[in-house]
């Protein structure tokens, strides 16, 4: 896995190792309590409170501390969910075919063309208190399916690999050969699916609160935006209210697909953007000419 | 032909198991609140509309599943989605029929543009890898990353709110009255200019990533190689050989990502309180108004699968292999 | 004739399904792809037979129906005199701790994400219980100087990708021994092997078959490597035996029309230095194997073809010395007296 750690999935894991860090101290390095009401309402970005403050003189600063737990407490435990669910139904799919497959797929078809957003917000607003672990939850149930689909081609590509028909010729069961011999190749596959339903998780969930369709009490970095539109913090010009938490959520999408990409360089070396340091372009390598002067060490 | 009719089919087969889960949703989770909207309106509501709202949130304990499954058919055949709260005492489908062409005509437009826009820069990123191109990629991951709806409050705040350029809400001038004269779309289109800015600027990345790691990947197959040996002008190559098959996947998905984008079309709406249907769905989630968010829900869902029907037509015609299959 | 049969292939025949589409699911017969049709072999300890074909003609589908890793469509095989037929579970391990299969390619054989080690103690462990500690090392190194890759622990903790495509199949060799087998079923062993090492890797199964007392199927598409390493020679055609014997006889005295040309086609120095065209080709290519023709499949390419052949299947005729061939050209009611190869002999 050397190579899979280049210069981009380094950057996605610091970003992404720095808001776990957030998630899980930030309820203890908050200077305020995010709930708590003050009388500096409405006050820019201060030595006192570094983000500002909200109408109500909440500290904004805090806030976005405690949020980021929820926001990856709901993002993570999706993504796994989602991620377990994806891997048996695509590998069984994958491995079995036959009518198994076809109904698994056609399942996951469904799934995948149905718009998830509009559902999950369905959903989520019939249930009449919607926490956080029932939110990841309804998030995976609809976020599986890509997942799915992706294994599913993958393990029908590898069952026919020399290599398993193979270690069936050994005498190793159906088990063993799915576990040991299938999963292992597709690591990639899984980790890179697991980033991409964590992203749709959190992307999700900072919706849902927004919309305030998941509990408002719960302090996520979509909740803060939530009371920033309701206080109508954008006419009144403070920018400083929904600024920080808006720019969390990209950079923590940013270091996932970050993330991805490092995984997705590593299955397709042909998408690095250079090879080697050196930069390459296009032509060098169509013909054998042109490979020996440029140099493609 | 076959290959049409076999999708045609997953269509009807995906659009039954919306209106299925649609119909069992109500019915697995808790019916209270449902039940509490109702009493609400008790004495306003006629006859004839509680039974409908009993049907779509099979309150009605008394008749079987089957038969209240049958009933619930029987009424979307009839266009009958029960009553908004909202906008009482106006059906649900009136609700949407009026706010459905807002919708269909911001996302329409942006979708397109976006897909074409930023397949063409794929191409030419992806063609000219490890050039200054590739700097750009960065930019495009972190705007592929913000939520369509926070991009949409920067927006108003700059836009709207400091410069005053651009109106921050709404979906055209107040006071005018709606119909198809110069005065009303050019309101209309005035209007429509921030949310459709927000829509492309938060999709487009996602297109152009896509198309460039796909002509990365075609760029080094044989036949491009060949048509470089052959001495082909590099335009020929790039457009003729290599965009035409990158160009594939991307179709296929764009049919899967309609979904997401639909999603995020809605936000943006629901942030510039633009009179289409995400703005609907937005006060009806706050409203609590079930049978407007039930009704939203399949017309998004069916709107999905007919585009996505449009999507396979198009692949159908640039893909040879499966025009001979088919 | 040396050793007993261990393994043997009575009327073996596989037709794979063809997936009918849209309309012809209500209307047509299923259809299917004759792939091997009625293959009858045996397989005798310490000795070689080999199956040549060109590609398509189902001679790696007879590699997989022996090692049990397709069901067949009808015949028998019959391990140790008794007809076996295993699909999976503990039936299937037994069998498959007798039957060992090689595969044609080295690279794609062994997992990527495994190394030796692993690979070779997964077949000592599933057919010898649970080895481990000093015996496990011990059979680990033994099985890697069994196939000359010494010393055993420069490669045990290599992943596939780092060693040669000569170390790989060695280790696939490796693999195939661990199980103990009395029957090893070699599918084109070196045909993904640079020229240059192919010679060591039959030498190396040569060997074992004189040391362990195997016996080897041989299957290839290059009937001069059959004349060096095989004691038997089959030639296939089109999913059928068409041709068997001794190497020395079929390569030499090739009988069948389809021989001939399969060893005209092949590169001989002295042919061509004698000026005589090396390459004679029938024109045509194998029928379809979805519709077959009737009577025999090489009979539309064939210069000899006379009416019978397109119309009835030519059952094996005997030539001596165990020598036979399904050709008309052999029937002794067609032909007067014992068959002269010399009627058969492509002049032009």
């Amino acid at each position: 896995m050397k190579s899979a750690l280049n210069g981009k999935t380094i950057a996605g894991l610091s970003i992404m190792g720095f808001f776990v860090l957030i998630a899980i101290i930030g309820s203890w390095i908050a200077p305020y309590d995010p709930s708590a009401m003050s009388s500096d309402i409405m006050t820019p970005p201060s030595g006192a409170h570094w983000f500002g403050t909200t109408q109500t003189g909440q500290d904004i600063f805090s806030q976005v501390l405690v949020g980021a737990r929820g926001v990856l407490v709901v993002g993570l435990v999706a993504g796994a969910i989602a991620t377990v669910l994806s891997v048996l139904i695509g590998v069984t799919a994958g491995f079995l075919g036959g009518v198994a497959d076809e109904f698994l797929s056609a399942l996951s078809n469904i799934f995948l063309v149905v718009p998830a957003l509009p559902l999950i917000i369905i959903v989520t607003s019939f249930l009449p208190d919607a926490g956080d672990f029932l939110i990841a939850f309804v998030i995976s149930a609809t976020g599986w399916a890509w997942g799915a689909r992706i294994l599913r081609a993958q393990t029908l590509s590898l069952r026919q690999r020399d290599y398993v028909e193979a270690a069936r010729a050994t005498g190793e069961r159906t088990w063993r050969l799915i576990v040991f011999e299938v999963l292992p190749n597709l690591t990639a596959i899984i980790a890179s699916s697991f980033v991409g339903t964590v992203i749709f998780a959190v992307l999700s969930v900072i919706t849902l609160s927004f919309i305030g369709v998941a509990s408002v009490s719960n302090w996520n970095w979509g909740t803060i935006l939530f009371w920033a539109q309701n206080a109508q913090a954008l006419a009144q010009g403070a920018w400083w209210w929904f600024i920080p938490a808006g720019l969390c959520i990209a950079l923590l999408g940013t270091a996932l697909a970050l993330i991805n990409f490092g995984i997705d360089e590593y299955v397709n070396p042909r998408l690095r953007t250079s090879a080697g340091g050196s930069k390459v372009k296009m032509r060098v390598g169509f013909t054998p000419v042109l490979r020996q002067e440029g140099g493609r060490s | 032909m076959r290959f049409l009719l076999r999708r045609a089919l997953f269509y009807l087969v995906t659009a039954w198991a919306a209106i299925t889960i649609n119909f069992m949703l109500p019915r697995m989770l808790p019916g209270d609140p449902v039940q509490a909207m109702i009493a609400r309106f008790q004495g306003r509501l006629s006859t004839d509309a509680i039974a409908s709202l009993y049907v779509l949130f099979g309150l009605d304990t008394e008749s079987s599943m089957l038969s209240q499954y049958l009933t619930y058919w029987g009424n979307l055949f009839k266009g009958d989605l029960g009553l908004s709260f909202t906008y009482f005492p106006t059906p649900v489908s009136e609700v949407i029929a009026q706010s459905i062409p807002w919708t269909l005509a911001l996302m329409g437009v942006t979708t397109v543009i976006s897909f074409v826009l930023g397949t063409m820069i794929g191409v030419y990123a992806g063609w000219k890898r490890g050039s200054w191109i590739d700097a750009l990629l960065p930019i495009t991951t972190f705007f592929s990353a913000i939520p369509y709806f926070w991009l949409g409050l920067i927006a108003i705040s700059v836009f709207a709110v400091s410069w005053g350029a651009f109106p921050a809400a709404g979906g055209y001038e107040p006071g005018l009255i709606p119909g198809f004269d110069w005065e009303f779309i050019s309101s209309a289109l005035y209007y429509s200019v921030l949310p459709a800015l927000t829509v492309l600027i938060s999709s487009i990345a996602g297109w152009i990533l896509g198309m460039r790691n796909m002509m990365v990947t075609v760029s080094s197959e044989d036949y491009v190689t060949v048509a470089h040996a052959k001495g082909l002008p590099e335009k020929r190559v790039m457009l003729g050989y290599a965009a035409r098959n990158a160009v594939l996947p991307s179709i296929s998905g764009f049919a899967l990502s309609l979904g997401f984008i639909v999603g995020g079309t809605l936000l943006v709406e629901m942030v510039f309180s633009y009179p289409g249907i995400g703005y609907v769905l937005f006060t009806g989630v706050n409203a609590k108004d079930y049978p407007l968010m039930q009704g939203i829900f399949l017309i998004i869902t069916m709107a999905v699968l007919v585009a996505n029907l449009l999507a396979d037509v198009v692949y159908l015609m640039l893909d040879p292999r499966t025009r001979k299959a088919a | 004739m040396t050793g007993e049969v261990v393994l043997a292939a009575r009327g073996v025949t596989k037709h794979f399904p063809v997936a009918r589409k849209g309309r012809q699911v209500l209307t047509r017969q299923p259809r299917a792809v004759h792939a091997v049709d009625d293959v009858s072999f045996d397989l005798r300890r310490g000795h070689v037979t080999a199956l040549v074909g060109e590609s398509g003609s189902g001679k790696s589908t007879v590699a997989r129906l022996l090692a049990q890793l397709y069901p067949l469509t009808s015949g028998d095989i019959v391990l140790n005199d008794v007809p076996t037929k295993v699909k999976r579970g503990k039936s299937f391990r037994a069998y498959c701790k007798q039957v060992q299969m090689i595969f044609q390619d080295p690279f794609a054989s062994l997992n990527p994400v495994h190394t030796i080690r692993y690979h070779l103690t997964r077949a000592l462990r599933v057919h010898h219980g649970r080895v481990k500690g000093e015996e496990l090392e011990k059979g680990l190194a033994s099985l890697l100087e069994r196939v000359n890759l010494t010393p055993p622990e420069r490669f045990l903790d290599k992943y596939p990708h780092e060693l040669s495509g000569g170390q790989r199949q060695r280790v696939a060799i490796a693999r195939a021994l661990g199980a103990d087998p009395t029957v090893l079923l070699a599918d084109e062993p070196v045909s993904m092997l640079d020229v240059s090492i192919r010679l060591g890797v039959l030498n190396l199964l040569r060997d074992l078959k004189e040391r362990l007392h195997l016996a080897i199927l041989y299957i290839t598409h290059d009937i001069a490597s059959a004349r060096y390493f095989a004691d038997t020679t089959m030639v296939m055609y089109a999913g059928q035996v068409i041709e068997g014997g001794d190497s020395e006889t079929v390569t030499q005295e090739p009988a069948h029309p389809y021989t001939q040309l399969l060893i005209r086609s092949a590169p001989d120095p002295e042919r061509a230095h004698n000026g005589v065209p090396t390459v004679t080709t029938a024109p045509g290519e194998p029928p379809s194997l979805i519709s077959p023709p009737p009577g025999c499949r090489f009979a539309p390419r064939c210069p000899y073809a006379a009416e019978k052949c397109r119309t009835a299947t030519p059952p094996r005729f005997d030539l001596g010395e165990s020598h036979y061939a399904a050709c008309w050209l052999y029937d002794s009611k067609t032909t007067d007296e014992h068959p002269r190869r010399d009627t058969v002999e492509v002049g032009a």
